[in-house]
C-alpha cells in the first residue's frame, strides 16, 4: 500500500505580512510542490499568519554541524569591536 | 525507515578511534547536553542525546499525535448535527485543528528519526497509545460543549509547559498548539452557557454531560504522582515541568469558579476550599476504571481505532493517485541539477524538519543513503 512516505518532506517559510521575510514554519509530507504548496495553506495558515509561502525540498537545505558549532562560529566571538557598544564617547556627545 | 542523524553517524566512526578518546568524547558529550538542559537553552534534533530522553520524546509527542487524530473522531460524530450553521462551522474548524495539531507534532517526531508511517503501523497495531479519554462516547451535543470546556481546558493545563519543554521542535509546536486550543476551549465553554440558559431540558443535558466528563477530565493528567512510572526522569529532563497532581489541582481550581458561573455542577460533593492549602480540596479518583480504559476496555476503545484503521485503508487511493500524479509529472532531472533538487525523483529522502541533510553537497548524498 502506498503511503506517505513515498512523499518527500518539505520545509515550510510563511511571510506573515508584507515587509517582513519568509520565516520557517514547520515541515510537511507532500507528493509534489503544488500540492507541499496546498498543505502548507491548509496546515500553516488556517488563522490567516501569512500572505506568501515558500516550500522547499528538505534534501535541498544544507546545514552546519552542531559538531562544529565552536570551530565555525568562534572567529566572531573574539571581535568585540564590531559592536557599537565597544566605543567610550564622552558624556554629553548626541546623535552618534 | 527511520533517519540516522549526522551525530549517529559520527558516533559509528568514532568507534574505530582508540576507546579512551571516545571515552571522552561521550563524557564530553554527556556534559554539553546536561548544561544546555540546565541552563534552560534547548536541545536541537541534531544535538547529541542520550538514547533514553530521544525515545522518551518520540513515545511521548507520538503518543500526543495520535490522541490529537483520535481525538477528532468523538467531536466530528456531531458536525452533520451540529444545531445551527454558526455552530457547524465552528465545529469544523476545531475538528479541522485537530488534525493539524496531529501533523504538527508527528513533524516533530520525525525530528529525531521516527518515521510518521512507522508511528501509525503503531498506532493501528495497538502498539502505541492515545489519551484514554477520547474512548468515551460523545453521546449528546452537550458532549461536545463538555469536551472543548473540560477536555481541552485540560489538555490546555497540561500543554501550557510543555511551550517550555527542554525539546525544541515539541516546543515550538506546543506554542502553535495552545495559541489555538484557546479557541476550542472558548468555544466549548460558550455552547454549554448557552444551554444552560436555555430551556430545562437543555440546562439538563449540559449538567448531564459535565457529570459524565469531569472524572474522565481529571484522569487525564495521568495516575498520581507516587504511581507515576515516568515522571521523575523526564522532570529531570525538563520535558515535564510539573507533576501529574500539581497540575491536576491547577486544574480543579480553575473550574470551580468556571462551573459556577455557568450555573453547573460538578460531580463531586467534596470538592471545597482550603483556606489553609490555598487551593480546592477534592474527591477520590477512581484509578480502576483508567486503567480498564487503557486495557482496552473502555466504552469506545474498540470502535476508535477501527474506525482510524478503516480511514487510512480507505484513504490509500488518494495517496497513491498523488504519488502517481507527481511521478508523472515530476521534472525530467537535468545533467546540471543536483540530483536532490527534483523531490519526486527522490522519494525516499525522510530528513526530517529540523534535520536538514547535511552541511556540504558532497556529504548530502551520503546522508541519503542513512535516511
Amino acid at each position: 500500500m502506498s503511503s506517505s512516505t513515498d512523499w518527500p518532506l518539505w520545509e515550510v517559510f510563511v511571510r506573515s505580512r508584507r515587509g517582513l521575510s519568509h520565516t520557517h514554519a514547520g515541515s510537511l509530507h507532500a507528493p509534489d510542490a503544488e500540492m507541499a504548496l496546498r498543505n502548507a495553506r491548509d496546515l500553516y495558515t488556517r488563522r490567516s499568519e501569512g500572505v506568501s509561502i515558500w516550500v522547499v525540498p528538505s534534501t535541498a537545505v544544507t546545514a552546519s554541524s552542531p559538531d562544529e558549532k565552536d570551530s565555525f562560529f568562534e572567529p566572531a566571538a573574539d571581535k568585540p569591536y564590531r559592536h557599537p557598544t565597544f566605543y567610550e564617547i564622552p558624556d554629553g556627545v548626541k546623535h552618534l | 525507515m527511520a533517519a540516522v542523524t549526522a551525530d549517529q553517524t559520527t558516533q559509528k566512526t568514532l568507534g574505530t578511534v582508540d576507546a579512551g578518546r571516545t571515552a571522552d568524547a561521550e563524557a564530553d558529550r554527556v556534559a554539553a547536553f546536561d548544561a544546555t538542559v540546565a541552563a534552560d537553552e534547548r536541545i536541537e534534533p541534531r544535538d547529541w542525546m542520550p538514547d533514553a530522553y530521544r525515545a522518551t520524546l518520540i513515545r511521548q509527542m507520538a503518543q500526543h499525535a495520535h490522541s490529537e487524530i483520535i481525538g477528532m473522531q468523538p467531536e466530528a460524530n456531531w458536525i452533520t448535527r451540529a444545531p445551527s450553521l454558526r455552530r457547524k462551522a465552528i465545529l469544523m474548524a476545531k475538528v479541522q485543528d485537530e488534525a493539524g495539531h496531529g501533523m504538527y507534532l508527528y513533524s516533530a517526531a520525525e525530528t529525531l528519526g521516527a518515521s510518521r508511517d512507522e508511528l501509525l503501523d503503531k498506532l493501528h497495531a495497538g502498539r502505541q497509545r492515545y489519551s484514554s479519554i477520547f474512548n468515551y462516547p460523545t453521546l449528546t451535543w452537550a458532549d461536545v460543549g463538555a469536551i472543548g470546556w473540560l477536555v481541552d481546558g485540560a489538555a490546555i493545563t497540561n500543554q501550557v509547559p510543555l511551550c517550555r519543554c527542554s525539546y525544541g521542535p515539541y516546543a515550538r509546536a506546543m506554542v502553535r498548539i495552545c495559541k489555538e486550543e484557546s479557541f476550542h476551549q472558548r468555544q466549548g465553554y460558550e455552547l454549554l452557557l448557552a444551554l444552560s440558559r436555555g430551556t430545562e431540558a437543555q440546562h439538563a443535558m449540559a449538567q448531564d454531560a459535565v457529570n459524565r466528563w469531569w472524572w474522565p477530565s481529571l484522569m487525564m493528567f495521568g495516575p498520581p504522582d507516587d504511581a507515576s512510572s515516568h515522571s521523575e526522569q523526564s522532570m529531570a529532563w525538563k520535558i515535564k515541568r510539573h507533576s501529574n497532581d500539581e497540575l491536576r489541582r491547577r486544574f480543579v481550581d480553575i473550574c470551580v469558579p468556571q462551573a459556577e458561573a455557568l450555573g453547573l455542577e460538578l460531580p463531586d460533593p467534596d470538592i471545597r476550599w482550603n483556606e489553609e492549602l490555598g487551593r480546592h480540596e477534592f474527591g477520590a479518583i477512581d484509578w480502576s476504571e483508567f486503567q480498564e480504559v487503557l486495557k482496552g476496555n473502555g466504552p469506545c476503545n474498540e470502535q476508535r481505532i477501527t474506525q482510524r484503521r478503516r480511514a487510512h485503508e480507505e484513504g490509500a487511493w488518494v495517496r497513491e493517485a498523488a504519488a502517481a500524479y507527481a511521478a508523472k509529472h515530476a521534472p525530467k532531472p537535468s545533467p546540471s541539477a543536483p540530483p536532490a533538487a527534483a523531490p519526486a525523483s527522490s522519494p525516499a529522502s525522510a530528513s526530517a524538519s529540523d534535520q536538514p541533510s547535511a552541511r556540504t553537497a558532497a556529504s548530502a548524498r551520503h546522508v541519503e543513503e542513512t535516511a
